[in-house]
């Protein structure tokens, strides 16, 4: 093993032809031809990765940036640019638009509820499946499994009419009970893999000082578990914060509104002004963009986590 | 209350006995002590409820509202159904392969040690970062009618006259599977990333020393090692991508004249718009067949190798 690493660190430092020949490497003739040819083949790469990224984010922008008349003017930028479409909804100028931070507001209102509600009782399953080992606790694991795999598409018909059902038509709560049930199950499973690398130990210790499991979960499990509940946090606020077909089907009257289903409000007319639209889908995406960024690690941890024994 | 206590008090000595049962490191058989018992009930309350209340009841409120099998006959008989079928068949092969292969070779492109490709995965992943809804009318509005902007720029730059995209069948299906690719193709190159960096590197030096080149270094050491990996995410993928609702609703909308719907927009459309609820029901259970053992092979591949996503 420490042969191989040497070997590799000669051939490193000095790649001329001379040197190469006690190692038997083959068929590796001119390294500038070829670390050329690479690096072009790269750098197109990037470039049409970077055109196939943004066209259409670019193509949203300078909607929103033209005026009402010229978006379908065959244009590729804007020629007078301007930024009233974004005054329009900031001020909730457009008769579309004219509860627009409400409906802002009712959206953050239903994330934070989803993610508060999916970290509590995510954890508390996760903490009684995984601490208390509980029996049986594979089956509740295997049944969090199965739902995290139906699609919510498929289930939407029959939520609709079971929220009628309990009397939570046109109400919001009935889109945070459709959210933290679809993201309860992905809570459990990072919760139970994270917990794993919390020692046991500790709450042995703490049973031995006479804690109830209520002081374990509260003083050890949850402190320990911090980056788990940021990972998961942040999907649930984003689960929330982006889903539309349960929001579309769920809320209809103006006070419930969330932003997704303002926005797809404008699809009701073929004359609506696509300039205000766009404009509000970029102010809409800001949020989950700016939590995207910022979460970045978080999020990929979450999403990987002992994801990889290949 | 007590009376709970002393049944699982009696039943303890008996189950201590299976091997199975967790002990405590020192060795000592955990006691399911009466105190402990009512709290862990206590702490699954809030789970057990909002599985029964959200989706046992649910689920059985579908399989009753779409189990008369006069519905799928109804379905069999439409031939707007059998053309869906066929549709959610292209979208979801299609789609999933051609992106989880693209996906699989461009997470090797940026696990490259270049600093401006680590600083090009920033801007690749702001799809994945938009909302579903932004980013599929961005789509549908660069294709959308004769001047949208990919003809203006087709027009610009080539000065070619492009199609009208949603009058073709063909046009508007690939419109849809691309937006689809588009979004969620940077979601899974960055798990095929944290699957590529968790390969040891002695693996890689091992293949040099013997004079391995890129491809057969792929080939030999990096596709055999996270083809697991590879089939779990398909798999997933295919299974969302079947429930997938927003891609095609937003893109082509169904254009041109419903004949690019999938599955989960015409069951939408059939409850909804056209006012039947079971049919729509029935049109999106129709899919079980492939869901269903989808999900137990995934399930099984999941326990096998612990893969969490």
């Amino acid at each position: 093993m420490s042969a191989t690493v040497i070997m590799r660190a000669t051939a490193a430092s000095d790649p001329s032809p001379a040197r190469e020949a006690p190692i038997p490497r083959t068929r590796r003739p001119r390294y500038w031809v070829r670390n050329v040819v690479v690096e072009t083949l790269c750098l197109a790469l990037g470039f049409v990765l970077i055109i196939w990224s943004l066209m259409p984010i670019y193509n949203m922008i300078m909607i929103a940036l033209s005026e009402h008349g010229d978006v379908f003017s065959g244009d590729i930028w804007p020629h007078h640019p301007s930024f009233q479409s974004f005054v329009i909804v900031w001020t909730e100028g457009f008769w579309y638009l004219a509860r627009f931070w409400e409906q802002f507001g009712n959206s953050f209102f239903v994330g934070l509820m989803t993610m508060f509600m999916t970290l509590l009782i995510g954890s508390l399953t996760s903490f009684t499946i995984g601490r208390l080992r509980l029996r049986h606790g594979w089956l509740l694991t295997n049944a969090a499994l199965l739902t995290y795999v139906i699609p919510a598409s498929f289930l939407a018909i029959p939520f609709y009419r079971i929220m009628q059902i309990y009397g939570m038509g046109d109400n919001r709560w009935s889109v945070i009970a459709a959210m933290v049930t679809f993201a309860t199950p992905y809570a459990i499973f990072i919760f139970q893999q994270y917990g794993k690398s919390i020692p046991m130990e500790l709450d042995e210790s703490a049973r031995m000082d006479g804690a109830t499991p209520l002081q374990i979960y509260v003083r050890i499990y949850l402190p320990l578990m911090a980056p788990a509940l940021v990972a998961v946090g942040t999907y649930a606020l984003l689960l929330a914060w982006n889903e539309y077909l349960y929001q579309f089907l769920l809320l209809s009257s103006p006070d419930v509104m969330t932003v997704p289903v303002a926005l797809a409000q404008f699809l009701n007319s073929d004359e609506s002004p696509w300039n205000y639209m766009m404009a509000t889908a970029i102010v809409y995406a800001l949020p989950p963009i700016i939590m995207y960024y910022t979460f970045r690690r978080y999020m990929a941890a979450g999403l990987t986590m002992g994801g990889v024994k290949g | 209350m007590s009376s709970t206590q002393q049944t699982l008090a009696a039943g303890r000595p008996m189950a201590a006995n299976r091997p199975w049962r967790p002990v405590w490191p020192g060795g000592l058989p955990i006691g399911w002590r009466g105190s402990e018992f009512c709290w862990a009930i206590a702490f699954l309350v809030p789970y057990l409820a909002v599985f029964l209340a959200f989706v046992v009841y649910p689920v059985a409120f579908g399989l009753w509202m779409g189990g008369k099998p006069e519905l799928y006959a109804e379905l069999a008989a439409d031939p707007l159904y059998v053309h869906t079928v066929v549709n959610t068949l292209l979208f979801v092969g299609i789609g999933v392969n051609v992106k989880m292969f693209l996906a699989f070779l461009l997470s090797g492109y940026f696990t490259s040690r270049s600093r401006w490709i680590r600083a090009l995965l920033v801007l690749y992943m702001l799809p994945w970062a938009l909302p579903a809804i932004p980013a599929f009318l961005a789509v549908h509005w660069m294709l959308v009618g004769k001047w949208g902007f990919l003809n203006s720029l087709l027009e610009t730059v080539f000065g070619i006259e492009g199609p009208i995209w949603f009058n073709s069948y063909w046009l508007a299906l690939g419109a849809n599977i691309l937006a689809y690719i588009w979004k969620w193709m940077p979601f899974w190159t960055l798990i095929f990333m944290a699957g590529r960096m968790a390969i040891p590197r002695d693996i890689y030096e091992a293949a040099d020393v013997d004079g391995a080149t890129p491809v057969r270094r792929f080939v030999y050491v990096t596709f055999p090692l996270l083809a697991g990996l590879y089939l779990i995410c398909t798999l997933l993928s295919t299974v969302w991508m079947i429930g997938d609702f927003t891609t095609v609703y937003f893109v082509s909308g169904g254009a041109p004249a419903l004949t690019t719907e999938v599955l989960a927009t015409l069951g939408m459309h059939e409850a909804f718009d056209s006012g039947n609820p079971p049919l729509g029901v029935a049109a999106v259970m129709s899919a079980l067949p492939l869901l269903i053992p989808l999900t137990i092979v995934l399930m099984r591949k999941v326990h096998v190798s612990g893969v969490q996503l």
